[in-house]
């Protein structure tokens, strides 16, 4: 078990953990206002999205401790995400395929 | 290995082929269950985007209209219909908790057993609050009719992705709190200082196993945020 005691052990100051949780909180409420106000379209969809990357990437980053780690690290659990970005391009092809056939036999019958 | 030796090692962009290419370890300086919470987090990763893909496509397919989340998940305070509220406030305990756990795996690499322990039970009793209030608003649309297969509001989709979706959440969130509980146990009584072994494993451990309970915990947070905006709010 001399694996265990050489690890790296570096701890960050309190402030950065407070700001971050300070930040999630102010995100959330934000994120929240878009439904409450009622913003439609374009604009809540660009709302949603904003607020959603920058609550992930905070979380990530530094309570995952993301933002310390050695790039290796990181790399090897960001590039899969291209596949799913992938897969999300995919879908969205093949959701609306599907929406247009079931319109179609609908009205015109099968 | 130690800090010494990894500060001698190339940083940035040049660590990535000096790391790889080494004949070692590829992930230097990271324990190796820390890897392997990271490896099964990504596995993790995959099967939730999977439910949201399948989300996203079977909405983007729906003939019918799809239930407005805004008016579905509305709590009557004194008559009057809040959007969200339950949901909100859902958000608001996790990331909470979140928070807490994130100090713990600090005090905890400060050895600050004490601190480390109780951060761990507030964590552990945020997350409980989670699942219950979660328990609630799937009872109150069951009992509303919502159904795997159909519900008053509009597409037949919504039930079966609601349920599958928040189910799968709900049961990473309820596995967390069960081992949140079995490592402030351990943290308390001090089994990381004394290097008792483990029962299942009969392996002494470290702090570090706060880091990876904590890297579980914040995926569940994680989940969450993208559930919140692709379920809830879009």
């Amino acid at each position: 078990m001399n694996e265990t005691r050489k690890e790296q052990t570096a701890t960050h100051k309190i402030g950065i953990y407070l700001w971050i949780w300070g930040l999630l909180f102010v995100l959330s409420f934000f994120s929240y206002m878009v439904d409450w106000l009622q913003f439609q379209g374009l604009l809540r969809w660009t709302l949603i999205l904003t607020f959603m990357f920058l609550k992930a990437g905070l979380i990530m980053m530094f309570f995952m401790h993301l933002f310390w780690e050695r790039y290796t690290l990181v790399n090897v659990l960001l590039w899969p995400m291209t596949a799913i970005a992938c897969f999300i391009g995919l879908m969205v092809a093949e959701g609306k395929y599907t929406f247009f056939t079931r319109l179609f036999y609908f009205v015109v019958g099968s | 290995m130690d800090h010494s030796a990894l500060d001698k090692l190339p940083k940035g962009w040049k660590s990535v082929p000096n790391d790889l290419g080494s004949d070692q370890t590829a992930f230097k300086g990271v324990n190796w269950g820390k890897a392997m919470m990271w490896i099964f987090l990504l596995s993790d990763t995959f099967i939730f985007s999977c439910f949201l893909i399948s989300y996203m496509k079977g909405r983007a397919s729906a003939v019918e209209g799809w239930p407005n989340p805004s008016e579905v998940f509305a709590l009557e305070v004194g008559g009057v219909p809040v959007p969200l509220l339950l949901i909100a406030i859902m958000t608001f305990v996790l990331i909470t908790s979140s928070g807490t756990m994130a100090l713990a795996v600090k005090y905890g690499y400060e050895k600050n057993k004490k601190l480390c322990g109780y951060l761990i039970l507030a964590t552990a009793l945020g997350g409980l609050t989670f699942v219950g209030m979660q328990a609630f608003e799937w009872s109150k649309l069951i009992h509303e009719g919502v159904r795997p297969w159909e519900n008053p509001f509009g597409a037949k989709q919504f039930g079966s992705f609601f349920f599958m979706i928040t189910g799968f959440h709900g049961t990473h969130v309820s596995i967390g709190v069960i081992f949140l509980f079995i490592f402030a146990r351990k943290v308390l009584r001090g089994d990381f200082d004394t290097g008792k072994r483990g029962y299942f494993t009969s392996m002494k451990s470290d702090y570090v196993a706060i880091e990876i309970l904590g890297l579980y915990w914040h995926f569940v947070d994680l989940v969450w945020v993208f559930i919140f905006a692709f379920f809830y709010l879009w």
